[in-house]
């Protein structure tokens, strides 16, 4: 596979590219248009960036989307975290089957995920007396957000050295501090990591919130499919260009930060086999 | 250390907002609205088996041409240097970020009659062709939707494929040809049958691609259950009936692909 890609390669390469990008161009330059027409051009504004600071419908769901997630991928992570190394320890049989169980809401369609809470929902919202509304929504994306938690920490306790934990009770640490030093550490990465695309889950989610959220609370998401009843005013362009070059900006910066550290490290490993030699 | 109980809350947890639900869904599948148990919910099974081919169909094409598409992009994109590589995966999760709905509506603006495509083709003497509005255009929002899903596993497995196998069938004498076909292919179909569960899966259920590039024209299982739940039809019960047909089908689809991708290979989505 060392060989050199050819221009047939590179041109396929470059198409798909354009498929995946178009609408987003499409999306991003209409925001900017003067008129309320998604496919005529009528001039350069900012009109519809104006106009969604003043959009409480909008605002509000944004800051539910915003809050929602939040919340589901910290509660999450630490469930998640737990769960991880709970099952960790666990003699093989039953670690599978909890496994087979944490994969079935990844794995699952969305729609079915989100009928089936649904039901549960509105039968115990019969019994309990409560309905469908923000409660409802944060358990629903908690429970879609732990199975990627638990994923992205599992591989990392399986390369953690089961001594280590010991070593550090055995040097004079308490569990606790044996856990949060010497463990932690070890997994933070894979926490993080987990953490992430739990919040990626939560923000990115329509369909199971469409079932679980009710009549009163309504995601980013769910507006917009409210609004393609109708037509999608370009304010939701509008905010979707802005979400989108916040997350590009991140991107950037994260990954340029890390090349930084990894030629940093390079560097300083190099340095010190060159004084170890000397 | 001795910290199983760690993992209490979330199996409580799981019991409670997984598994409970989907027995919910079979128990109302079998239930009328009395709570007697009936099998009436199954009785159109007939008239829905034509959305249900019709679903199937349309899912499968659209997992196909993500197939033809994301195999040789991960092919090409993997002899590239190491930095080009990353940054092009990140490229392919970025639209992600971008609410999928928008991203749809999008490609309404580009396919209408008097859209994009059609502007641009109308330049070259051509069209107007109608693609908004029919089973195309939902199989083009499908494709556009899910291809990552697709792009990453098969990407994933091809990168880190060990050189040496490859090497070693050169010098044995196998020419480029024989090489891809019986050592690269092989060795890359975990990623394969990955992804094509990850596509399959969010095609067949589906319900708002359909609406917004199908017009209500193109009618799929995932429409028929929400209009059971939350649209103008309420009746969880058959909606739950057509849910668990589908469950039946997410099921053998997984089933298959676990068969063939042996054990622990659902974790390449990661």
């Amino acid at each position: 596979m060392m060989q050199k890609n050819n221009t047939f390669a590179r041109i396929f390469n470059i198409l798909v590219y354009v498929f995946l990008y178009l609408p987003i161009v499409v999306l991003i330059i209409f925001s900017f248009n003067d008129s309320k027409s998604r496919t005529v051009w009528s001039g350069f504004s900012l009109h519809w960036y104006q106009e969604l600071l003043q959009d409480e419908e909008i605002l509000a769901a944004f800051s539910t989307t915003i809050t929602v997630s939040v919340i589901a991928a910290v509660v999450a992570t630490v469930l998640g975290t737990a769960a991880a190394i709970g099952f960790h320890n666990m003699k093989r049989r039953p670690r599978n089957l909890f496994l087979t169980i944490n994969n079935i809401p990844m794995t699952n369609a969305d729609i079915i995920t989100g009928v089936s809470l649904m039901l549960l929902f509105v039968a115990a919202g019969n019994i309990l007396g409560f309905s469908l509304g923000f409660g409802t929504l944060l358990v629903a994306h908690i429970t879609f957000n732990v199975p990627y938690v638990v994923l992205a920490v599992m591989p990392k306790l399986r390369q953690l050295n089961p001594n280590l934990g010991e070593a550090a009770m055995d040097l004079g640490a308490t569990p606790w501090q044996a856990f949060w030093k010497v463990l932690m550490p070890e997994l933070r990465p894979g926490i993080l990591n987990g953490m992430l695309i739990a919040f990626t889950m939560s923000i990115d989610d329509f369909v199971i919130s469409y079932f679980t959220a009710g009549s009163e609370v309504s995601t980013l998401a769910m507006q917009i499919y409210a609004m393609t009843r109708k037509r999608i005013s370009p304010e939701v362009n509008a905010l979707s260009t802005i979400l989108f070059v916040v997350v590009l900006t991140l991107l950037v910066i994260v990954n340029v930060r890390q090349v930084r550290q990894e030629q940093l490290n390079e560097k300083r490993a190099r340095a010190l086999r060159k004084g170890g030699n000397g | 250390m001795r910290t199983k109980s760690a993992a209490v809350p979330y199996v409580f947890w799981m019991a409670v907002f997984v598994v409970i639900p989907l027995v919910l869904i079979v128990v109302y599948a079998f239930t009328n609205y009395d709570g007697a148990f009936t099998l009436e919910n199954f009785d159109n099974i007939d008239v829905f088996l034509q959305v249900f081919g019709n679903s199937v169909v349309l899912a499968l094409i659209a997992t196909a041409i993500c197939l033809l598409i994301a195999y040789p992009f991960s092919y090409f994109l993997a002899q590239e240097g190491p930095v080009f590589r990353k940054v092009a995966m990140l490229l392919i999760m970025l639209p992600m970020w971008m609410n999928f709905l928008l991203r749809t509506y999008a490609w309404m603006s580009i396919l209408e009659n008097n859209g994009f495509l059609n502007q641009l083709l109308g330049l070259f003497g051509i069209g107007p062709v109608h693609i908004i509005n029919t089973d195309i255009a939902v199989v083009l929002g499908m494709v556009y939707n899910f291809l990552p899903f697709m792009i990453l596993p098969i990407f994933s497995v091809i990168d880190k494929l060990d050189h040496k196998y490859i090497e070693a069938a050169q010098d044995l004498g196998a020419n480029k040809r024989e090489t891809f076909r019986r050592v690269i292919f092989p060795l890359s179909l975990p990623g394969v049958l990955s992804g094509v569960t990850m596509v399959f899966i969010p095609s067949i259920s589906t319900f708002a691609i359909s609406k917004l590039l199908g017009g209500g024209m193109s009618f799929l299982l995932g429409d028929l259950i929400e209009m059971q739940f939350l649209g103008s039809a309420y009746n969880p019960h058959l909606g739950s009936a057509i849910a668990l047909m589908m469950l039946v089908l997410v099921l053998v689809a997984t089933l298959i692909t676990n068969r063939f991708g042996g054990g622990d290979e659902g974790t390449v989505l990661m």
